[in-house]
């Protein structure tokens, strides 16, 4: 009854073929950049934004024609006073804005100043807000009830920030803060921060009550290192597809304050927020003026949006098999 | 307890649990929260573990065996009474003397896959453990302990650079196993280690939870719904209804002799896949539901669904555990069961009747319950 | 003939961009009226997918099903849907594991039954909640028309589990599916649920095909027990002839793994090694090869045939157990 040579060996090889994952110790995160590849509304938003930073990085060096030089005044092809605002030609792509600048290398230039804007205060508010919600979170979770009161207390204050109107909130921030880059930055960042706190201390205290967490404290694991090491890499997915998500508003925010006069006090560096305020003087004369930089800012928060959206499907454990 | 040891000597417990309660909290309330009531999941068990023995614990969902499980482990802090692990009194230990414990009692889990961070690979699972205690003087120390840990419990050296969703599920609950095998524990709680796992899968890990406890002298507490898997693992069963042990026997005593009428209803209510076992035994089947443990019953627990409940003592005084002597059946010193009536329904005296289901309403749930078991999902 | 008629019924799983899943492959069994028919095995064995597919269920996108279910005459896959809809419900209809996500949660229970009695019985009104209390009165309910007006999470899961039977009863169908309708729940209330299916069928006159996992649950109530492995029928027989003598390794390592409540203490289990993934595709040979205890070279030589005894035993192995007990 025995099996011999060559059938012995099918049957093992099948068997293993069935039975092992051909490829050696697979992430959960390597799978759900598998998931991602494969998904046609990723990949078009990756190359939105791909192109995005290319130009953000590159264009400057690249652009026909200073982009804060008045050259339409000086030659005096551009009269904005009589309404004389040349349009598209073969030397200027765009035509000229209201002060005579080259309106494609405008558009180039400000792209890198609208991806800082974004990419900084994004970041500003992932980090201040993962902070709050991270502690309030794991406090919540793991700290007993002096943890819980902890939380209470991080959490009210998210709640007051929240209450208050984005927009409200970030033109205070930037009166106090006095106009500069950076303050818009902090201003639109701040407005993100109760956003990431709640949903990182929601994500938090759903993890803290599952079963693993309980696996390692059974095993006799600290709790800070529980809450290092098991709840906060496990939390974090929805907090990074937000964060993309957020890029997006705001990208739009920042333009937001440009267009209200809240901007980078350098009214002549480039800048599409900035840009799309200045046109709205000449609509009737060359709304083009207004439309390349809003359709800039628009394709740009599409493309943030794609990702996100492609990454909060991918990361979703629910949608694994 | 007269248990004997494998050896034939007297066994000393390992633990010694008094009067055990957990009460949960039912909190209501807008702004401040106000406590209306307890859920009780566990209230007022004793039992005692011998060395190196396995108790098993039985109940249906909703009757604090696994609160009780996890109490003992002082993973969810006790509301009363008293934890002795080897002499030593858990309730009261400060939280750096319980934690440094944690590595003589371990917990194995019901669901593998739930239990195992997704994020971890094996290797830094079962290195985990070792870090947090110190174990082992560097990597390669620690590595050849996770290597020895793996061989024990049957799984390859690949699955080191594994994560727990490329496994199937006995292989997860080996990872399980290995996790709290690897600290060298002394005890070992199971929560229901095999429910979630198909049935000739459970055959793999009962008889490896088994040679472990051959080789390494281990003492389980294996909590489980399932009567024959506990009986079959157990030296000595314990039987739960609505937060306390009704009945307490080897689990042979168990089998032959059911005193409480909820282990006899439960011992009847298992499917022996037999046709002539099935088609001949009666079933006592049991009215309406478990009561809801945040209202029980007034006197005894059970007397509610009871088909043997009598009009008196049994809605007013609540039953303790004890031993009973009847003519003509052996029951052994440590037989004990929780029913005023358990000589005269033992010898035949009184007779079952029927029982009408009384309404029960699905409110405060007790929090930490496990779900009952359900069989992996089947559509591929 | 038979009231089902099951007949080599396969379920390819083809969705674009993945390996083609072989769910079902060629099955086939009868049921006929009053009696109850298990289908027994663990999970990815396809015992789910068959039902699915019998009752149209399956979705139409990346599944082919192929063969014929035939049902009073009438070939369920390939009837169009208006017409299967009509049949379920009334002629066929289903009970399903998790009772909780089987009932719409934001609908009181009584309206939900008086809907299925409106939908294939034309009842309306006071008649409906009538009939819908003593439906649930038969069901075991205790005080049915208070019941009617409470929602499915206010009742426990022997309650709900009830009342989606109350549910599947109310047209008196002719065949009643029950996928695993016990396995969420626990013991006791897993012994009233199998007697009051019992009960049905004796006083209905009901067919049932009872699918599970447990052998026990089958051992007590099934006429005729069909053992699927790998998406093949691999074991057949009468409930009595099957527990008497098993022919095929895997039925024999299923009943070796369970841990019997009246076995003596100290007896060993003999679980089957491996995992349900460790499969050989039945071109190949026996699925079952690579776990079985009992192989031997014919068993990668093709795809094992079934078997038939004469007492309609059969089973697809070409090294079958013959002497009682003899796993080792």
């Amino acid at each position: 009854m025995t099996l011999t040579g060559r059938k012995k060996e099918k049957i093992d090889r099948l068997g293993e073929l069935a039975g092992a994952p051909e490829e050696s110790g697979q992430s959960l995160l390597r799978e759900a950049f598998k998931r991602l590849r494969r998904n046609p509304a990723a990949i078009a938003g990756a190359i939105i934004l791909g192109l995005f930073v290319l130009i953000a990085l590159f264009g400057p060096f690249l652009v026909p024609h200073d982009p804060v030089e008045p050259i339409g005044v000086d030659n005096g092809e551009v009269r904005s006073g009589q309404g004389i605002i040349p349009g598209i030609s073969g030397e200027h792509w765009l035509g000229y804005d209201h002060q005579g600048r080259d309106e494609f290398s405008r558009m180039i230039v400000g792209a890198r100043q609208t991806l800082w804007v974004g990419v900084v205060a994004t970041f500003f508010g992932l980090a201040v807000g993962s902070l709050v919600g991270g502690l309030a979170g794991a406090s919540y979770g793991l700290g007993g009830k002096w943890g819980r009161r902890l939380d209470g207390f991080l959490m009210r204050t998210v709640d007051i920030l929240l209450a208050m109107p984005s927009l409200l909130l970030a033109v205070s921030i930037v009166a106090i803060l006095g106009r500069s880059l950076l303050s818009v930055m902090i201003a639109v960042g701040m407005v993100s921060v109760p956003v990431f706190a709640r949903l990182l201390r929601g994500s938090m205290i759903a993890q803290s009550s599952s079963d693993y967490v309980l696996a390692a404290t059974a095993l006799g694991v600290k709790r800070n290192k529980i809450a290092l090491s098991h709840l906060l890499p496990n939390s974090l997915a929805p907090v990074l597809v937000q964060a993309t998500l957020t890029l997006a508003t705001a990208i739009i925010e920042a333009a937001g304050l440009s267009f209200l006069g809240l901007g980078n006090p350098d009214s002549a560096a480039p800048e599409w927020g900035v840009m799309l305020a200045d046109a709205q003087g000449f609509l009737d004369v060359r709304p083009g003026l207004a439309i390349y930089p809003a359709v800039g800012i628009i394709i740009t928060a599409l493309g943030f949006t794609l990702l996100g959206e492609a990454m909060r499907e991918a990361l979703d454990p629910k949608l694994r098999k | 307890m007269t248990s004997l040891a494998k050896d034939g000597t007297p066994a000393s417990p390992l633990v010694e649990v008094k009067d055990l309660k957990v009460h949960f909290p039912i909190k209501k309330g807008v702004i401040f929260d106000k406590v209306i009531g307890h859920v009780k999941a566990v209230d007022g068990v004793d039992l005692s573990i011998p060395r190196g023995r396995t108790y098993g614990l039985v109940g249906e969902s909703g009757c604090g065996k696994s609160t009780l499980g996890r109490a003992l482990l002082q993973l969810t802090p006790p509301t009363g009474g008293s934890v002795e692990f080897d002499g030593q009194e858990l309730t009261k230990l400060a939280p750096g003397k319980l934690r440094s414990m944690r590595r003589r009692m371990q917990m194995i889990f019901q669901d593998p896959l739930s239990s195992l961070d997704p994020r971890q690979n094996v290797e830094s699972i079962l290195i985990e453990g070792l870090a947090a205690h110190g174990i082992g003087a560097d990597r390669g120390e620690r590595r050849k302990k996770v290597a020895e840990t793996l061989d024990a419990v049957g799984l390859p050296r690949w699955a080191l650079s594994r994560y727990p969703h490329e496994f199937s599920g006995g292989q997860r609950q080996r990872i399980g196993i290995a996790r709290a095998l690897v600290l060298g524990p002394d005890l070992i709680v199971a929560d229901e280690p095999v429910s979630a796992l198909d049935v000739s899968i459970q055959a793999q890990v009962i008889n490896l939870l088994e040679e472990l406890q051959d080789q390494l002298n281990l003492t389980y507490l294996v909590i489980a719904h399932d009567l024959a898997v506990v009986r079959h693992i157990s030296d000595v069963v314990g039987v739960m209804y609505l937060g306390a042990l009704v009945e307490e026997a080897p689990s042979d005593d168990i089998y032959a002799a059911p005193l409480h009428p909820y282990t006899r209803a439960l011992m009847s209510a298992v499917p022996v896949p037999d046709p002539d076992v099935e088609d001949q035994r009666e079933r006592i089947l049991l009215a309406g539901d478990l009561p809801s443990p945040a209202n029980p019953p007034k006197g005894c627990r059970f007397h509610t669904r009871c088909p043997w409940a009598q009009p008196t003592r049994c809605a007013d005084e609540r039953p303790v555990l004890r031993q009973i002597t009847v003519e003509g059946l052996e029951t052994g010193s440590d037989h004990r069961v929780a029913c005023h009536w358990a000589e005269d329904i033992a010898t035949g005296k009184l007779r079952p009747h029927e029982v009408k289901a009384e309404l029960v309403h699905q409110e405060a749930e007790t929090p930490t319950e496990v779900a009952p078991p359900s069989e992996p999902t089947s559509i591929i | 003939m038979a009231l089902l008629e099951v007949k080599d019924l396969s379920v390819v799983f083809a969705r674009k961009g993945e390996r083609e899943v072989r769910a079902v492959d060629g099955v086939s069994f009868d049921v006929d009226a009053g009696e109850v028919v298990g289908l027994v095995g663990e999970s990815g064995c396809g015992k789910s997918v068959t039902s699915l597919a019998i009752m149209g269920l399956l979705p139409k996108r990346g599944v082919r099903v192929s063969g014929q279910a035939t049902f009073d005459g009438m070939n369920l896959l390939q009837t169009d849907e208006r017409t299967l809809r009509d049949i379920r419900g009334r002629d066929v209809a289903m009970i399903f594991q998790d009772p909780l996500s089987s009932l719409n949660p934001v609908v009181p229970i009584g309206l939900q039954v008086t809907e299925v009695l409106t939908r294939h019985r034309g009842m309306k009104g006071e008649a409906a909640k009538k009939e819908a209390a003593h439906l649930l009165e038969r069901v075991g309910i205790p005080d049915p028309t208070r019941r009617l007006k409470e929602y499915p999470h206010q009742l426990s899961g022997g309650m709900r589990q009830r009342a989606l039977i109350a549910m599947a009863v109310a047209c008196a169908p002719r065949l009643l599916i029950a996928d695993e309708p016990t396995t969420a729940l626990d013991v006791t209330i897993q012994a009233q649920i199998l007697e009051l299916l019992k009960d049905l069928v004796r006083d209905s006159g009901t067919a049932l095909l009872m699918i599970t996992h447990d052998l026990g649950v089958v051992a007590g109530m099934c006429k005729s027990i069909n053992v699927l492995y790998a998406g093949r029928r691999v074991e057949s027989a009468p409930r009595r002839v099957l527990f008497a003598q098993r022919h095929h390794p895997y039925t024999v390592g299923l009943l070796g793994s369970i841990p019997r409540l009246d076995a003596p203490k100290g007896e060993k289990l003999r679980p089957i090694t491996g995992s349900v993934r460790d499969v050989l595709p039945w071109a190949e040979g026996c699925a079952f090869a690579p776990r079985c205890f009992n192989r031997v070279d014919r068993c990668v030589d093709g795809p094992p045939e079934l078997v038939w005894t004469a007492a309609q035993h059969g089973y697809r192995c070409v090294n079958p157990v013959m002497e009682a007990e003899t796993a080792k």
